[in-house]
């Protein structure tokens, strides 16, 4: 397919773009495949270099001949853009609309961008499964690199590579995989160097209505003990929905069968419920009543600040049963894709000193996210401005970094990045030049041949030059557990990606320099 | 001292408010304080409380373990003891009752507090806020605008001060029949002179109106507001109280001006609720900020009815009109409400605020609250209950006005000198009694209680720490470019003051505090080029010439400034006044035993999360003690998992 049978009008002059808190830009319009661009054609002047895969939707408007579209973005930006000519106008907005809605991945711009600058250090290579095993084992020996999944036919959602307690051999693997949801069966999140306490993850057990069991899942997740030691499985779902799981095939782990694990329920929302929740805080920010009440309630309605709260507080309780009960902790929602990846990789920020520092954040996100098949190209689909039906869109990414956004205003000096940091992570993972978080599952990405295709993001973003701009200032590095506060007091809302406030220029710094 | 029956109760035991955890230590009750020393020798944390900070004492019911004492502060803080012997805690309690409602001014510590000054130290600190030459500062008097003497015995007024300024046009039967057209006497008067567009802002009460009288000099007095200024054509009267409320005191022969009658007045409605409307709200919002395990959803709704931050949105809201009608349209502006020391006070000195940068320094906002609340008679004594309370009287008003600042100064990191630490202990001394400022409701009765000579002034301590109260991203530039503030009035912009209402609930505070970081690092650097510049006159005395420094010092010795005595946010960085220094032993108590090992062993500690801290171990039912594990607690309102 040809991107220019799609534009109609490849290019308007006299066209005036606003944004919040910027002075308005005149000039011409232009658009490719992959663009909308907005050129004054002036020195100085500020290019507008907006990613049709950015756009969630948009709304037209007409004066007579004066034509408005509203662009809204996934990244919540939303801007204006009067032009000049009713025709050129519907060309535009049905150009944006059938650009920004193409289905397949290989059209995507990550496909087409070829970097400006050199790349020293390859993003693809830098987190391997084979180095943060080679860590792991300088640490214990307990644990062994299974292959059981080279093919992906175990469990699609998982990486080739899996740590799993060494006494496990692959055969039991495979048999605890049919057990679990997905085929996601327990294997190893973190080790605490401190204590030699583990938190691994996995999928529900599929005991479904007559109790099912599985000897091999018992077995792998009881290797992890040490003798006479307990652990505890946190399910990220309430008590009621395990149960209605059970219906459809799912459930959790039967206390008689798992003697040696206490399981503790918790209330994170599945990942549906968590997208209406965005769509009704966006709202409320846009509310332009300047009313008080109307503005606390729709907040509360929306439930966004509950959900920060209730994942952080489940993060929280595996990171205290961790390091202070000195147990281990299995973490599994249902599909153990989102609620338990949040769970997850929280936990190991508050643990992990390493995980604070910028590239360790970055492995963190590779290790917990991508090759744990967070599935982000369904999730980041659309976002919260979308008319499109809702397949399986959901922030569950955002509000990880909500969380993190939060953990790091309460202990400002312990993190190598800063706010920025976060934000461009939200940004790319709804729309980027770069192919990190294309697709659905390391499988997926194979498939794609994304690392030769594509470039990665840890290549631009690791550039010494594009570093600074996420470093933060006040970070004294601490070797320490770091607690915060979950009380409603103590958390705050995340403005920034809300567009609540004036973006700091980095922002738009890093949209024009990409391209 | 006869009132105090039980000097001193030992094995005491002192809950802490949101979590499980309680410490033991001794009770000792003092003419002025009472304060709990912990036991425990290693951290012995201290809690010094000034009686007048105690709002209420409550005994709750014996419980098995002894009997508790619910201590509420004015300044949000809660103390929960529990004392073993029944008798001891009744003798605490009504030892308390009777310390916490003096009957007569002189039994308040302002005067019996002596801070160690001389005399003539203690008059330079009166004389740092001068009104008149703050006048002055405005541009007043000049050709519109004259002092008037018609004050000077309090015979118009008892609750002006002597010092007024009206337009040069009002003579002084205009300005006597205007008084006596205005409730208890406040007629319009002179508060902020905004030179560039001679625009005026005046304040007074509410007229005697009723459903039709008039007052040809009360009229006269407004034209003569009017005619002062030759920009407009036109001033604004804003009656900050709600329609309905202004309605209803027409029934009482007061009310609002009519337009008929006033020529050239525009008139506006600003619907800022009274007195008892706020104290009611501010009862809510503390009611459910001290829930326990309080949950979001509850948080927010509880934020919502509390009416809270809509009445501070709504002061907020009328400054915003003040500052516009003066600024865009030149006009000149009268504030009122009833009796025009409330409302009219927020108003007026929020508007002043956003008109003026002078105001937004340390020593410009203690000019202004000299000026807008003392001066001008908030009766600080009724509305902080500090003697003989008529609990009908009380309310939040100058907290409110604190809490408008904040939210500036939230909205415009920049603008202001001063950091929240200095509106909250400004807030912690209308309370206190310990200094003269705030004592009484008029200047008149300051007069008369002779405090300029018995008492010492806040803003004389408050200027000698200064340091701890700076703001250090403040831009003074920022001043020039925006010299007047123009915030937004978006809901969303309108924030909870968890340091304010949580001061002393340290748990809900970040770990790490930026604002103590970049004071440290802005104190080690003045430090360190005092070292440079010592020791480059040491090179000069042994006749080696200097040449400017080069980063020629390793980094990495510059990289590690003295450590900050806490972490936690707005810890003021010196130590305070006497009182104070031993409450921050309290709150940094953990930080200080810290302390060496991080000066020897490079590591840097993080409040709360050092391994022998705060009680985390203390969990109900380990693994190892017991089997099964009904509840599993942590501290700090982290997580409450029961399973």
């Amino acid at each position: 397919m040809e991107f220019a049978e799609l534009i109609k009008t490849p290019r308007v002059d006299g066209v005036v773009l606003h944004r919040p808190f910027m002075p308005t830009v005149e000039g011409t319009l232009c658009l490719t495949g992959h663009h909308l661009i907005l050129s004054s054609r002036q020195d100085n002047t500020e290019e507008l270099w907006l990613l049709h895969a950015n756009i969630d939707s948009i709304e037209k408007r007409f004066v007579g001949s004066l034509g408005t579209i509203i662009v809204k973005c996934k990244d919540l930006r939303v801007i204006q853009l009067d032009i000049p000519g009713m025709e050129e106008c519907l060309n535009i907005a049905s150009s944006i609309e059938a650009l920004s809605t193409l289905d397949s991945v290989s059209l995507m711009y990550p496909f087409f961008y070829r970097p400006l600058f050199e790349v020293i250090e390859d993003g693809w290579q830098l987190f391997v499964p084979e180095e943060a095993f080679k860590d792991l084992e300088s640490m214990t020996d307990e644990w062994r690199l299974s292959e059981v999944n080279k093919d992906f036919s175990v469990c699609p959602s998982y990486p080739s590579l899996l740590t799993v307690p060494k006494d496990i051999d692959d055969e039991s693997l495979c048999k605890a995989a049919s057990f679990r949801h997905g085929g996601r069966f327990p294997v190893l999140s973190y080790y605490h160097k401190k204590n030699g306490m583990v938190m691994m993850r996995a999928a529900q057990p599929l005991t479904g209505t007559n109790g099912r069991r599985c000897k091999e899942d018992e077995k792998l997740i009881n290797a992890t003990l040490c003798a006479g030691k307990r652990g505890y499985i946190i399910d990220t779902r309430t008590i009621a929905v395990a149960q209605q799981a059970k219906a459809r095939g799912g459930g959790f782990e039967q206390e008689a069968n798992y003697a040696q694990w206490r399981r503790i329920h918790k209330a994170i929302e599945r990942s549906n419920v968590l997208q209406e929740g965005l769509i009704k805080l966006v709202e409320a920010c846009n509310d332009q009543s300047h009313s008080m009440d109307r503005w606390l309630s729709k907040l509360e309605a929306s439930n966004w600040q509950s959900n920060v709260k209730e994942i952080l507080t489940t993060a929280c309780l595996a990171a205290q049963c961790i390091d202070r009960e000195g147990a281990s902790v299995l973490v599994h929602g249902t599909e153990g894709t989102d609620s338990t990846l949040q769970v997850t990789s929280l936990a190991q920020i508050i643990l992990d000193p390493a995980c604070r520092t910028i590239r360790g954040f970055e492995a963190l996100i590779e290790r917990e996210w991508l090759q744990a098949g967070h599935p982000f190209q369904q999730r980041c689909a659309q976002s919260a401005y979308s008319n499109g039906k809702p397949r399986s869109e959901a922030p569950v990414f955002l509000l990880f970094l909500d969380c993190v956004w939060q953990i790091l205003r309460q202990f400002p000096c312990s993190f190598q990045f800063n706010e920025n940091f976060l934000i461009m992570l939200f940004e790319h993972a709804y729309a980027s030049q770069f192919g990190t978080f294309l697709g659905n599952s390391v499988a997926e990405r194979l498939k794609l041949l994304l690392s030769q295709k594509t470039v990665s993001l840890w290549s631009w973003v690791n550039r010494p030059q594009e570093l600074e701009r996420f470093l933060n200032p006040l970070y004294e590095p601490n070797n320490l557990v770091i607690w915060p506060s979950v009380a409603p007091q103590s958390l705050l809302l995340w403005e920034v990606p809300l567009q609540m406030h004036e973006m700091p220029k980095e922002h738009m710094d890093c949209e024009i320099s990409m391209c | 001292m006869e009132h105090i029956r039980t000097p001193k109760v030992e094995q005491v035991k002192l809950l802490d408010r949101f979590s499980n955890k309680s410490v033991t230590g001794t009770l000792h009750l003092t003419a002025t304080h009472l304060i709990f020393v912990e036991s425990n020798s290693t951290s012995a944390q201290e809690i010094w409380i000034l009686h007048h900070h105690i709002a209420s004492v409550e005994k709750l019911s014996l419980t098995t373990s002894g009997c508790p004492l619910l201590i509420q502060c004015r300044n949000f803080r809660l103390v929960h003891f529990v004392i073993p012997r029944e008798r001891d805690c009744h003798d605490i309690y009504s030892s308390l009752l009777r310390l916490l409602r003096p009957v007569s001014y002189d039994e308040l510590y302002a005067f019996s507090y002596n801070p160690k000054q001389n005399d003539q130290q203690r008059e330079e600190g009166w004389q740092l806020i001068d009104l008149a030459a703050e006048f002055e500062r405005m541009g007043v008097p000049c050709d519109q605008w004259q002092l008037t003497d018609v004050n000077r015995e309090y015979k118009v007024c008892e609750t002006y001060p002597r010092d007024l300024y009206v337009p040069i046009t009002a003579s002084k039967p205009i300005i006597i029949g205007s008084s006596k057209f205005r409730s208890k006497g406040r007629f319009p008067v002179l508060t902020y002179f905004y030179q560039e567009k001679k625009a005026a802002v005046c304040r007074c009460s509410q007229p005697l109106s009723g459903f039709s009288a008039r007052c040809l000099e009360d009229e006269h007095m407004l034209q003569a507001i009017s005619k002062a200024n030759h920009n407009s054509r036109y001033i604004y009267v804003m009656d900050t109280r709600p329609k309905l409320n202004a309605l209803a005191n027409r029934a009482a022969g007061k009310g609002y001006e009519n337009e008929d009658n006033y020529p050239n007045i525009r008139f506006q409605f600003v619907g800022i609720e009274n007195i008892h409307v706020m104290r009611g709200s501010l009862q809510k919002l503390l009611e459910v900020m001290g829930t326990r395990s309080l949950s979001m959803t509850d948080y927010l709704v509880g934020l919502e009815n509390s009416g809270w931050l809509r009445h501070i949105k709504a002061i907020m809201d009328a400054a915003i009109f003040l500052a516009k009608a003066v600024t865009d349209e030149g006009a000149s502006v009268l504030v009122h409400c009833s009796d025009g020391w409330d409302r009219t006070a927020q108003v007026c000195a929020l508007g002043s605020l956003l008109l003026d940068p002078y105001y937004r320094t340390i020593k410009g906002f203690m000019v202004l609250i000299e000026k807008d609340w003392i001066s001008f008679g908030h009766k600080f004594a009724d509305r902080c209950d500090q003697l003989d309370p008529d609990p009908k009287e009380v309310s939040p008003i100058f907290t409110q006005f604190l809490e408008c600042v904040w939210q500036l100064t939230e909205q415009f990191p920049q603008a202001f000198e001063f950091s929240e630490w200095f509106l909250i202990q400004i807030h912690e001394h209308v309370h206190s009694c310990q200094f003269g400022n705030f004592l009484g409701n008029s200047q008149r009765q300051r007069e008369d209680l002779q405090l300029k000579e018995r008492t010492y002034s806040l803003w004389a301590h408050l200027l000698s720490e200064k340091q701890n109260y700076l703001n250090p991203v403040y831009s003074p530039s920022f001043a020039e470019s925006h010299p007047v503030l123009e915030p937004s009035t978006q809901a969303y912009h309108f924030k909870f003051w968890r340091n304010m209402y949580h001061q002393y609930d340290r748990s809900m505070h970040p770990r790490q505090s930026i604002l103590k970081h970049v004071l440290t690092l802005k104190e080690s650097n003045r430090e360190l080029e005092g070292t440079v510049q010592a020791l480059k006159t040491k090179l000069q005395t042994f006749g080696v010439s200097t040449s400017p420094l080069k980063p020629q010092t390793p980094p990495r010795e510059r990289s590690h400034p003295p450590r900050p005595q806490s972490l936690i946010l707005g810890a003021p960085l010196l130590s305070r006044k006497e009182v104070q220094q031993e409450e921050d032993e309290e709150v940094f108590g953990e930080e200080a035993r810290e302390d060496a090992p991080a000066s020897t062993g490079r590591e840097r500690t993080v409040e709360g999360s050092s391994a022998t801290e705060n009680g985390y171990g203390e969990l109900k039912g380990s693994f190892d003690s017991k089997n099964e594990p009904a509840v599993v607690t942590l501290e700090f309102g982290v997580a409450r998992m029961t399973c």
